[in-house]
């Protein structure tokens, strides 16, 4: 055991974990926020993404130790009330249907349009296809990426 | 309608409207039937009593009562009820039912809650009753135009009798059913607040993983978890249970303090496992055996005329054999269970389609009474059949029984993958004869594959497999002279269940290719052909649907168009793919194209997004992904090797929706059938390649052999 200062969400958590801890589990148990989600445990899936200073990675893969003293941002961090043009957009085309692998969705589209503010569709699909989503809701996710894109430019 | 039973609580012996789920602090207000209470400011709470897997019950559910309660949607809370079939009717979320099966008890449940609240405003206005309506949580006295909020009237409703008869909305006045409202769910499900099973925290929870037979049914033989146990956090090494429908599966719990050290001290738990008294088989050994299956005469489950002998007189013969996987469910959220067992009571939280069953199964293999059983849902990250099994809270409780503290058991990716229950594979033997004309005289159906119902405890082995017509259109039985319908019940150990559209999901292929197959040997139109068998006005209007949405008569040369509709659930839905070369000589698909009809319905938009999901998830079974054993093992352990349908993979998608003044049917499942068919047909329309196996690498087509 450890200690470790996450700074999650611009807050920082004072914890005490096992080193090879995954940086998910972190997040979820010591850090008590459940937005980030388990999925598959080996970067197949992205559930768990968060951004990790500012760039999109999988959670359930970064140890602990590697994550101390970084900037991490999840889902619960994205806007404090649903109104990051993401969540907007994610809202107005009625993208998720069970929601569970939204959070990993989200933040992967945030991060893309953070560096692309007009993506195509095969920008779309380099950086959503890393994201498995069993409902679905593909085709909504690259709808509301574009209206998401339109709505920053408004 | 057994589930009517209990129904209506008379709220004076409910009392106060507390606690919905055991153990939840708030205060709702006052009760004035099971799923509705008001508290003292007009806050409405609607109890949603079917799980919510994404498929929309947490919208439509409250959506059908609101209509007739008279409140707005974006106005009201909507909570989970615990599962208690007494008081709430079935709440298996399975079979596409939660419309079909309650939509008019729900409307009934609101609109009952109405008349009691006018009933008390015309009491308080010593007004007639006829003068008074309900609109937008309030009643209205009409001469006056006084008007008095549902939280003011709501302790004065709760003592009236309760209606016995209300009158339904007509369809042309609806306020809130049939339009798109947009979910209530989805604004918590954007931003990490909705709580999942795999969310559910405890004080003193403790978190467990399970190191379970790895072929399914084998025992434990011994175990030593003294190197799990030196494991820092780790609390607890115990033998565990569950039962899989006849059968009790063992593994080895490791429970901890939290989930990291549980899977690290897992990983030095030490099992030996006795694997002896039942086969370890492998796909090909598995697949050889229904094909032998096929060979012996099949139990029959529907038959019609004398197919043997119109197919021996028949002017053209026609016979092909298909073959469907085995497939995982493959929730994006594994499964996960928090149970506590003490003191005789059991309390489940959980990603649960099957509350009620839960608390009847829980009740009885712990000798619990049942009204000490709760069972919580939260949301569920998919659930596709498999989240109806009672297995893992069966699993989860008795491992909570047996440390005595509350637990959460998470299943891992690997884990959810390996032990099933898995749709089963399938092959299929089919053989029709046509007659001058092209119609057909005489079909029969073979199906060689391991029956779900077979498995349960005490089931007649002899008993055939009532499901092998699943997805066959009905009035082509009235069309064809001469069927024959009939199974093998393929013996295996692999344990099998229902996955999204069940028995549909894989005969829809067979039935809709071959039908393919009949048009062309029959020299017609696949829809035309179609049309022929279908001596029924709503399947009519289906096909004139798909022929204008799709411009079915302006096909292009350079295309592949494939067409099949199937029911499912009393829903029909017709799907075209289109297809065409790409410059490398692949094969892509370019669109599919859906008409759904499940008759009345409640919300169109989330129809289209389960429709749009059936379509992603069969594209998956149809061309990515299958189960494969081999040495009683499963092969394919996690997304790297099963391969689910990405973004990129993903064809356009259309869903259009009948109008008609037909009964509901369902909505979550019937989009899946008809895309594998529709997708293999619109490749033999490019190619003349017939593509009889599933699943299939779009990449290959272009080599394989017509």
């Amino acid at each position: 055991m450890a200690s470790y200062t996450l700074n999650i969400n611009n807050k920082k958590y004072e914890i005490e974990a096992d080193p090879s801890m995954p940086l998910l589990w972190a997040i979820r148990d010591l850090a008590g926020l459940t937005g980030t989600k388990f999925g598959c445990g080996i970067s197949q899936c992205g559930a768990c993404a968060v951004h990790f200073n500012g760039n999109p990675v999988r959670s359930c893969s970064i140890p602990v130790s590697a994550a101390a003293n970084q900037k991490i941002t999840t889902i619960e961090g994205l806007s404090t009330d649903n109104s990051h043009p993401i969540q907007k957009a994610w809202i107005e085309e009625q993208v998720p249907q069970c929601g569970y692998c939204q959070s990993g969705q989200i933040m992967a589209a945030a991060a893309l349009l953070k560096r692309n503010a007009n993506p195509t569709d095969t920008d779309i699909d380099t950086a959503m296809q890393g994201y498995l989503c069993r409902c679905g809701t593909y085709p909504r996710i690259r709808k509301a990426i574009k209206t998401a894109a339109k709505m920053m430019k408004a | 309608m057994a589930f009517v039973l209990g129904y209506y609580m008379p709220a004076s012996a409910e009392g106060e409207f507390r606690i919905l789920t055991k153990g939840a602090a708030e205060n709702l207000g006052i009760s004035l039937n099971a799923f509705i209470s008001i508290d003292t400011s007009g806050k409405v709470t609607i109890c949603n009593h079917r799980s919510e897997m994404g498929q929309g019950s947490w919208q439509v559910v409250p959506q059908m009562i609101a209509e007739e309660l008279e409140v707005d949607l974006n106005n009201i809370n909507i909570v989970f009820a615990p599962g208690d079939q007494k008081k709430y009717g079935s709440q298996l979320t399975g079979g596409s039912s939660t419309v079909r099966g309650a939509y008019k008890h729900l409307m009934r449940v609101g609109a009952t809650a109405r008349e009691m609240l006018i009933a008390a405003a015309a009491k308080k206005w010593n007004a007639a009753r006829a003068d008074c309506y309900a609109e937008n949580g309030f009643v209205i006295h009409r001469p006056s135009g006084k008007k008095s909020g549902y939280g003011e009237l709501a302790e004065e409703a709760s003592k009236t009798e309760p209606p016995k008869v209300v009158k339904l909305k007509d369809k042309q006045d609806y306020k809130i059913i049939r339009k798109p409202l947009k979910r209530q769910d989805i604004p918590q499900k954007i931003n990490g607040e909705a709580i999942f099973g795999i969310d559910k925290k405890l004080p003193g929870l403790l978190y467990a993983v399970v190191e379970r037979n790895p072929r399914f049914i084998g025992k434990v033989k011994s175990f030593d978890g003294s190197a799990a146990k030196a494991v820092p956090g780790v609390k607890h090494v115990v033998k565990v249970q569950r039962a899989v429908f006849a059968k009790m599966q063992e593994g080895v719990a490791v429970v901890a303090d939290n989930i990291w050290s549980a899977m690290k001290g897992r990983k030095a738990l030490k099992v030996e496992w006795d694997d002896s008294g039942f086969e370890h088989l492998g796909t090909e050994q598995l697949y050889n055996r229904m094909k032998e299956d096929l060979k012996k005469t099949p139990l029959s489950v529907r038959t019609a005329g004398n197919f043997k002998s119109a197919f021996e007189k028949a002017v053209k013969k026609v016979e092909a054999v298909y073959e469907t996987p085995y497939e995982s469910h493959s929730c994006m959220e594994p499964l996960n269970c928090t149970a506590w067992v003490h003191d005789n009571k059991c309390e489940i939280w959980g990603p649960v389609q099957a509350p009620d069953w839960t608390q009847s199964d829980l009740s009885q293999r712990l000798n619990i009474p049942v009204e000490n059983v709760t069972v919580n849902m939260t949301f569920l990250g998919g659930g596709f059949g498999r989240k109806a099994f009672m297995d893992y809270p069966h699993e989860a409780a008795l491992i909570s029984k047996e440390i005595n503290a509350p637990v959460q058991v998470i299943w891992t990716r690997e884990d959810d993958m390996t032990q099933g229950p898995f749709r089963p594979g399938g092959v299929y033997e089919c053989k029709a004869g046509l007659r001058n004309g092209g119609s057909i005289v005489a079909f029969q159906a073979k199906l060689a594959s391991q029956d779900m119902d077979h498995q349960w405890p005490d089931a007649d082995q002899d008993s055939y497999n009532s499901n092998t017509t699943e997805g066959f259109l009905e009035p082509y039985f009235n069309a064809i002279p001469h069927y024959s319908f009939g199974d093998i019940p393929t013996a295996s150990p692999v344990p099998v269940m229902w996955w999204r559209s069940v028995y549909a999901s894989t005969n829809g292929y067979a039935y809709e290719s071959f039908m393919d197959e009949l048009a062309h040997e029959a020299g017609k139109d696949p829809l035309d052909f179609r049309r022929m068998h279908l001596d029924n006005d709503r399947y009519q209007s289906l096909i004139d649907a798909i022929e204008e949405k799709t411009g079915w008569k302006n096909r292009g040369k350079n295309e592949g168009w494939g067409v099949a509709i199937t029911e499912c659930f009393k829903s029909v839905v017709g799907e075209v793919v289109k297809v065409s070369r790409k410059e490398d000589g692949k094969i892509k698909i370019d669109k599919v194209i859906a008409v759904m009809d499940c008759g009345w319905y409640v919300n169109p938009d989330i129809i289209r997004q389960q429709v749009e999901g059936s379509i992603v998830m069969a594209l998956g079974a149809a061309t990515k992904h299958e189960v494969h054993f081999n040495d009683g093992l499963t092969v394919e352990k996690n997304f790297d090797t099963y391969k689910m349908p990405r973004i990129s993979d993903i064809p356009d998608i259309e869903v259009y929706i009948m109008e008609n003044d037909e009964r509901p049917g369902g909505v979550g499942e019937p989009g899946l059938p008809p895309l594998a068919p529709a997708l293999c047909n619109a490749i033999f329309d490019l190619t003349g390649k017939r593509i009889r196996k599933l699943p299939f690498n779009m990449e290959e087509i272009q080599t394989m052999k017509p």
